[in-house]
């Protein structure tokens, strides 16, 4: 017989406004096991578990039911509490009257009511929790960092400080990412390249830190601090150790049709290529589209050229496997694609551009090498038209619901930089609202508009369209009320930006969460913002939602911190909440095992005594250092032998019989 | 009817949710009818949305709106400006006692590729 404490948790008015929650301590005073219940204004408060300590030692408690926020919320602190108290921690249940009453309903009374049943329901669980104690399981000390782009390499390069392991995985011939095709960055105006390729260089030398560029995760297998994962290392056809980067190859290739991907695909490059100057790996890599050699079998100049002979036409895709402790995911971004614009005329008009596409044109090592002219005729642009929020804040289906986030500094930037650069042109700007919060960021853009002149237009543009070789843009100026009529040379789109659409297979390999956007979802928006809910999966950059250089920096640290906090420990507690079989009732029938995500279950063979006689039997086996306790295998079951501690089916009935008693 | 009910009335004749609006102007940048209409698209949204349905039925844009759809069609949020136009039009017909057109003249007329909001429209317009 258990001898069980409630804690009815106020939170303040959160609670206590909607749940009279004196009357729920009462109610269930005289339930089943119940021997003190009591309520507190902040149970979570140093005071309130003092309360829960004291009560535990004064009135021996068994076991404890907590109502109060949601388990996710504060499920741990009232573990550690009971057991501070000498109580086993899995004595404990949390009733959530928070998120799953007080705040969703307005009804005192039915609230009180709902909130009653809850604690009930945890009472008639905790009547049936036997006390569980984890397991440890060993931690690999080495990281994993999924994509190369500032927010990898920060996050890499500060959990190699701390003395780990790192391999960062790269799906391109080279880290450095989207900042590497940036010119300038706001609100500083700072050359992108200058702060990036110094990190990058400080990656390829850094001991700890393995570049597995050109590469992809193919499979994940583990858990947290035990990760094995496949990286499938793509055939670059280039010896990665032999190349010393001279570029002999790319000055001799004759196939020089393919588009260079670095600079928006706004001129061409040869079959084989380094991606820009700063590359890291600094060694070039062949396209097999557009190699002749790999093509018909004619042509292997590049091979012929080449000093070092590092070119391997042969080359295979490789495999390796490697174990990890944490895994950060860093995927990244691009622009959404405009076909479904086409009031925009981006396909039909070569001088509408997207902004990342200026971003290259502005640049000294872009295909104008940064002198600003226009793609159709190389003049330069007198009159330059921005429009903002190309596809975000857009529910028409079309877009993307949410703002991009970077856009209107970015935009801010580009206008200063013109009319910085080339003082005779016009820049006009087309915004719904202009969005500034973050340090410095207002000021950035009231100097494009007070200083350098730039022409702010509030309103959207309707329609952009070709006559006589000029674009006319006409939009909305909704302050004056009136249609505008702009003539540009060059009409410049901010188009929204989405999650690297790779993420969705990266997301699936590691079990991660992903919303309707296809951002990955972290595991407490205020509280946990870098962890994904998958342990031991962290996330850095757009990849977790919009987001500029410096935030994506910061998070990539944090992340870094997490990794580290993770990877110091030499053991970690495993869940006990694991499933396990009851060996008489097993029928061996493998449903379970085809059913687990994490392969925890496996078959052994055991001799059983059974009526009276001994059998061999095929049984299943949980491993309870792979089981992550999700409990697939215990409603999949035909026989009913498949089990979770902590959560069995006769807990899980009782609190089920609880709810239906009214 | 009052004013109020006026309002609902046309918002739900229209079938849009005017708070939706982000006010961007989309609409009005592409209409091809703007300097014809005395009340702009984007102010039809506006002024429904304030419950300011007296102006919209005194306007003579109802009349000038070509019912191209094009606003409908850039709105970036689903809102439809023409439907609220529609709408206001519909309310001023209904008003008059007439509504102009038969049911039997309807079939032969309809091709499927034409939006029916403006076939509707337009009966009612060259009916008036």
């Amino acid at each position: 017989m258990q001898r069980i404490g409630v804690f009815i948790c106020w939170c303040g008015s959160n609670i206590a406004a909607t749940v009279d929650v004196e009357r729920v301590a009462d109610a269930v005073k005289k339930d089943q096991g119940v021997v003190y219940s009591a309520t507190y204004q902040y149970m979570c408060s140093e005071n309130g578990q003092q309360l829960i300590k004291n009560a535990i030692k004064e009135h021996s408690l068994t076991g404890i039911v907590v109502g109060s926020c949601s388990p996710r919320m504060h499920e741990a602190t009232f573990r550690k509490t009971a057991e501070a108290a000498g109580l086993n921690s899995y004595m404990v249940e949390i009733a959530n009257i928070r998120e799953h009453c007080s705040w969703i309903h307005k009804d005192r009374e039915e609230a009180t009511e709902k909130a009653i049943i809850l604690v009930r329901t945890a009472i008639a669980k905790v009547n049936l929790n036997a006390p569980l104690s984890a397991g440890e399981s060993p931690v690999i000390k080495r990281a994993l960092v999924i994509g190369g782009g500032i927010a990898g390499i920060q996050a890499a390069l500060d959990i190699a400080e701390a003395g780990f392991e790192v391999d960062i995985v790269e799906k391109n011939a080279t880290i450095g990412g989207r900042m590497a095709q940036i010119d300038k960055t706001f609100p500083t105006l700072d050359c992108s390249a200058c702060i990036l390729t110094p990190k990058m260089v400080d990656c390829a030398q850094n001991e700890k830190i393995d570049i597995l560029s050109y590469s992809e995760v193919e499979e994940v297998k583990g858990f947290v601090g035990n990760f094995s994962v496949k990286i499938k290392r793509k055939a670059r056809f280039v010896d990665e150790k032999k190349c010393t980067g001279c570029k002999l190859c790319m000055e001799k290739c004759p196939s020089k049709k393919g588009l260079d991907e670095f600079n928006m695909k706004l001129n061409k490059r040869p079959a084989i290529y380094i991606p820009f100057a700063q590359a890291i790996p600094n060694v070039a890599v062949i396209d097999p589209e557009q190699c002749i050699k790999l093509k018909t079998g004619k042509c292997g100049l590049c091979q012929k050229v080449c000093g070092a002979g590092a070119i391997d036409y042969t080359q295979k895709d490789e495999y390796i496997e490697r174990g990890y402790g944490a895994i950060v995911v860093a995927t990244g971004f691009k622009p959404i694609e405009l076909n479904a614009f086409n009031e925009f005329g981006y396909s039909e008009n070569q001088d509408v551009i997207t902004s990342l596409e200026l971003e290259r044109i502005m640049n000294a090592a872009g295909p104008t090498n940064g002198v600003l002219l226009r793609p159709s005729d190389g003049e330069h642009p007198k009159v330059i038209t921005f429009i903002q929020c190309v596809g975000s804040r857009d529910t028409s289906g079309c877009g993307k619901p949410y703002c991009s986030k970077i856009c209107c500094m970015y935009t801010a930037k580009h206008a200063m930089l013109i009319r910085e650069k080339y003082p005779d042109t016009e820049v006009h700007v087309f915004y719904i609202d202009v969005r500034t919060p973050g340090k410095n960021y207002d000021e950035f853009f009231r100097r494009a508009v007070e200083q350098y002149g730039v022409d702010y237009i509030k309103g959207m543009v309707g329609k952009v369209y070709n006559e006589n070789g000029k674009l006319m843009v006409q939009g909305s100026n909704l302050i004056d009320n009136e249609q505008v009529l702009i003539e540009s040379d060059l009409v410049v789109l901010a188009a929204a930006i989405e999650p690297e659409p790779s993420v969705r297979k990266i997301a699936t390999l590691l079990t991660a969460s992903i919303d309707t956007n296809n951002f990955l979802t972290e595991s407490h928006a205020k509280l946990r913002p870098v962890e994904s809910p998958t342990a031991g999966v962290y996330l850095a950059g757009v990849c977790q939602g919009p987001k500029d250089i410096p935030e994506t920096v910061s998070q990539a640290s944090a992340c870094a911190a997490k990794v580290i906090g993770l990877l110091v420990k030499d053991k970690l507690k495993t869940n006990p909440c694991v499933a396990s079989a009851n060996e008489t009732m097993c029928n061996g029938c493998s449903q379970c095992a085809s059913v687990c995500p994490y392969g925890a279950i496996t078959y052994v063979e055991k001799e059983l005594r059974v009526d009276g006689k001994t059998e061999l039997r095929r049984i299943a086996s949980v491993n309870p250092a792979v089981c992550q306790g999700c409990g697939a295998c215990t409603v999949t079951c035909p026989s009913g032998a498949m089990d979770l501690k902590g959560f069995s089916s006769k807990q899980i009935m009782s609190e089920v019989e609880e709810i239906c008693k009214r | 009817m009052t004013v109020k009910e006026q309002c609902e009335n046309v918002k739900r004749m229209s079938g849009t949710d005017v708070r939706k609006c982000m006010k961007c102007g989309k609409c009005s940048g592409r209409c091809p009818a703007f300097h014809e209409m005395d009340i702009k698209p984007h102010q039809f949204v506006s002024l429904l949305a304030q419950g300011r349905i007296e102006e919209l039925l005194k306007s003579e844009a109802i009349w000038s709106c070509l019912s191209c759809m094009a606003c409908v069609e850039r709105c970036p949020r689903a809102v439809a400006p023409a439907a609220v136009i529609e709408a206001v039009r519909d309310t001023v017909i209904r008003a008059q006692g007439a509504n102009g057109m038969k049911a039997e003249d309807i079939p032969p007329m309809v091709d499927e590729l034409i939006p029916q909001q403006l076939l509707m429209s337009a009966y009612r317009k060259y009916n008036k």
